[in-house]
């Protein structure tokens, strides 16, 4: 029998590999799933995780989705990393689109090379007001912001179903319930000419560098780290937990708020019922799947964008059914969360009377 | 009168599913397990059940796939957070991301699928009596075993030894397990047991309240649900009345109009989430008595050091 024994300090080997053992695991496991669905699991695979890669035109809609996966997943890690749970990105998502773009619907038919920028401001000012209300409720009331930020997401959804199906709606249009296209100015312009890459990814990747140097470089940053490592040690060094968690809470929603102006003001280009399609979940995966760390966070935002593009073609050409790939992040997230115990444990045979009585290591950002 | 009765039978309908999930998050929740996966669970348990009943022919297979799918759903929860020692958090909400997938890609051979109306238990005689009798005595069989199961995990965790102990290691796991109690295993099986639980919740969904399997049907109900079991303090016989309470408010959306009320159908669903936010607030105001309520090692891993 194997047994579980505790490192004396956090392996960092270990830190690095578990996700690539992960991956590998969700491969075997996506192998199975294939067979057992009647479906060639060789083929699956390589329209998944290789095709795209051979496309142009699917490079391209690699940035595309990666975009607010990147935005939303860098913003949630620090909070992750200070034990702020907003799990509720999906509902910020939702608001930035609204607030940013019913900028441009307000300055329709006006553009200028204004527009934009105050639609991004109005996006992520709304993503940060529907954050502050988990924020206020945690720190005031000590609410769980967990189940607070997720109800706003319900709550966000119907709320651009609302305002389509009635002030926001298109007057030319068909009495259907989405607004009116953005005007030329107001649109995201290419990044690649001809494709719907746009320069969200280039916002997203300044997110990255940003968010490392606030973590690693600036203080209230280590405070974040120290508050999710060892609160106590964090309350007698006279940290604000307020503070920090206002903060976690401002920059995640902040970021999921542009994050969703882009995603109305680039591939959409118009306010739909149908805008929120989970990027808000699927950036909490990208957020552990990178370590929690920012540069970590751009590779594991590329590689499930990467999952999401071959999906897609695997679900064309093998008629497999749409949630597939959502099955897939599940078990990607399940191996990651399972793997992680290798970085504070080591695996020893039972029995042996191995250093037991040694505490824990001290728990890595990782967790 | 006939309004009323409605309302009130729907009451019912909405806060069955509720109260099988949040006795049994109650339980997770007491050997000291936060376990954020009730919606995944739920829902696997409604598309088990739903795909059960239909395969076999017979309700009593199909409510008992759904409960022992989201049982199998929390073991592999505890695999994780017991065993290997993950993050509760971050394990509950894969679960529910894994969850709401699964149940997916298992559906879609369903959709469009639908199953006769789930018989009614009624009583003789007393079922006739008018307003009373279909109310009380004209249930379907799951929501007597609801009202069934929260009187036994309340008698059960205040009266019986084991309660006691499962108490024991959700409030102090060094001392139980210092004492010689298997923290490990009692907690896997409170776990599994509110897995089984969700899953009967889930299995009402798709079975009585549709009936029919439609993708992402939980709509957040296991997120209401754990919301509840703070609302309810960590006490079982509040955790009916909360769940009845939040049956009520989802239920105005649907005779709001035969009621005359003109409010857009997108603020009436939203009134289920707003009122768990606060409910949620007005609760966790009292940090002392929270603190006081809920299980002391709530969410905390648990290592033996020796």
């Amino acid at each position: 029998m194997l047994k579980l024994v505790p490192r004396k300090e956090p392996n960092r080997a270990m830190l690095y590999a578990t996700p690539f053992l992960a991956v590998l695991m969700t491969l075997v496991a996506g192998f199975l799933l294939f067979t057992l669905l009647g479906k060639d699991p060789l083929h699956a695979m390589y329209l998944i995780f290789v095709k795209p890669l051979t496309d142009f035109n699917s490079v391209a809609e690699m940035l595309v989705k990666a975009t607010p996966l990147v935005l939303i997943g860098v913003g949630l890690a620090i909070g992750f990393r200070a034990g702020v749970w907003n799990i509720g990105a999906e509902g910020q998502f939702t608001i930035g689109a609204i607030t940013g773009g019913s900028v441009a619907l307000a300055a329709y038919p006006e553009g200028g090379p204004l527009l934009l920028p105050a639609m991004a401001l109005a996006g992520a000012l709304g993503g940060m007001a529907w954050a502050a209300i988990p924020a206020f409720l945690r720190t005031r009331f000590n609410a769980s912001e967990i189940l607070v930020s997720l109800m706003l997401v319900y709550v966000a959804t119907l709320l651009l179903s609302l305002l389509v199906h009635g002030p926001l709606r298109d007057p030319d249009g068909f009495n259907f319930p989405e607004s009116r296209l953005f005007q030329e100015d107001a649109l995201l312009p290419a990044l690649i000419p001809d494709t719907r890459a746009h320069w969200g990814f280039v916002v997203g990747l300044f997110a990255v560098v940003a968010a490392y140097v606030y973590l690693e470089r600036m203080l209230l940053g280590f405070q974040v780290k120290v508050l999710g490592q060892a609160p106590r040690a964090a309350r007698f060094a006279g940290y604000s937990e307020k503070k920090i968690v206002w903060t976690c809470f401002m920059i995640s929603g902040g970021l999921a708020g542009i994050a969703g102006l882009f995603e109305t003001a680039g591939p959409v280009g118009q306010l739909v019922p149908s805008l929120p399609v989970g990027y808000g979940f699927t950036a909490i995966i990208v957020a552990f799947l990178g370590r929690l760390h920012p540069v970590g966070i751009l590779f594991a935002a590329l590689l499930m964008a990467l999952t999401y593009i071959g999906g897609e073609t695997a679900q064309i050409e093998m008629s497999l059914p749409s949630a597939t790939t959502s099955v897939f992040q599940g078990m990607l997230l399940f191996f990651l969360l399972a793997t992680d115990v290798l970085v504070n444990f080591r695996l020893a045979r039972a029995g042996k009377p191995a250093a037991a009585a040694v505490r824990p290591a001290a728990p890595t950002p990782a967790e | 009168m006939d309004l009323l009765l409605n309302v009130l039978l729907g009451v019912v309908v909405a806060a069955t599913p509720l109260v099988f999930a949040s006795i049994g998050e109650l339980v997770a929740e007491k050997s000291g397990v936060l376990n954020l996966g009730v919606e995944g669970m739920m829902i696997v348990g409604a598309i088990a059940a739903f795909a059960g009943t239909v395969a076999s022919g017979s309700y009593v297979v199909g409510i008992l796939t759904g409960a022992l799918a989201g049982a199998a759903m929390a073991a592999l929860f505890g695999v994780l957070t017991l065993t290997l020692m993950s993050n509760q958090v971050a394990c509950g909400l894969a679960l529910t991301l894994f969850g709401l997938g699964l149940s997916a890609l298992i559906g879609q051979a369903y959709s469009g699928v639908s199953l006769p109306q789930f018989p009614r238990l009624d009583i003789p005689v007393l079922s006739e009596i008018p307003f009373v009798g279909p109310l009380i005595f004209g249930q379907d069989a799951l929501v007597y075993l609801s009202f069934a199961l929260v009187a036994a995990v309340a008698w059960f965790l205040t009266r019986t030894r084991a309660g006691l102990v499962l108490r024991a290691v959700g409030e102090n796991h060094d001392a139980a397990h210092g004492i010689g109690y298997p923290v490990i295993a009692i907690r896997y099986l409170a776990v599994m047991f509110g897995g089984a639980c969700a899953g009967l919740g889930g299995a009402y969904l798709s079975l009585v309240q549709t009936p029919l399997w439609v993708e992402k049907m939980t709509a957040g109900r296991g997120w209401i649900a754990l919301a509840l079991v703070v609302f309810a303090s960590w006490r079982p016989l509040r955790v009916l009345g909360g769940a009845y309470l939040f049956g009520g408010i989802t239920i105005m959306q649907l005779h709001s109009q035969a009621l005359g009320l003109k409010i857009d159908a997108q603020i009436l669903s939203m009134l289920p989430y707003i009122a768990t936010i606060v409910v949620l607030v007005v609760i966790s105001r009292d940090r002392v008595k929270m603190k006081l309520n809920a299980p002391s090692c709530l969410g905390k891993v648990f290592y033996a050091t020796s």
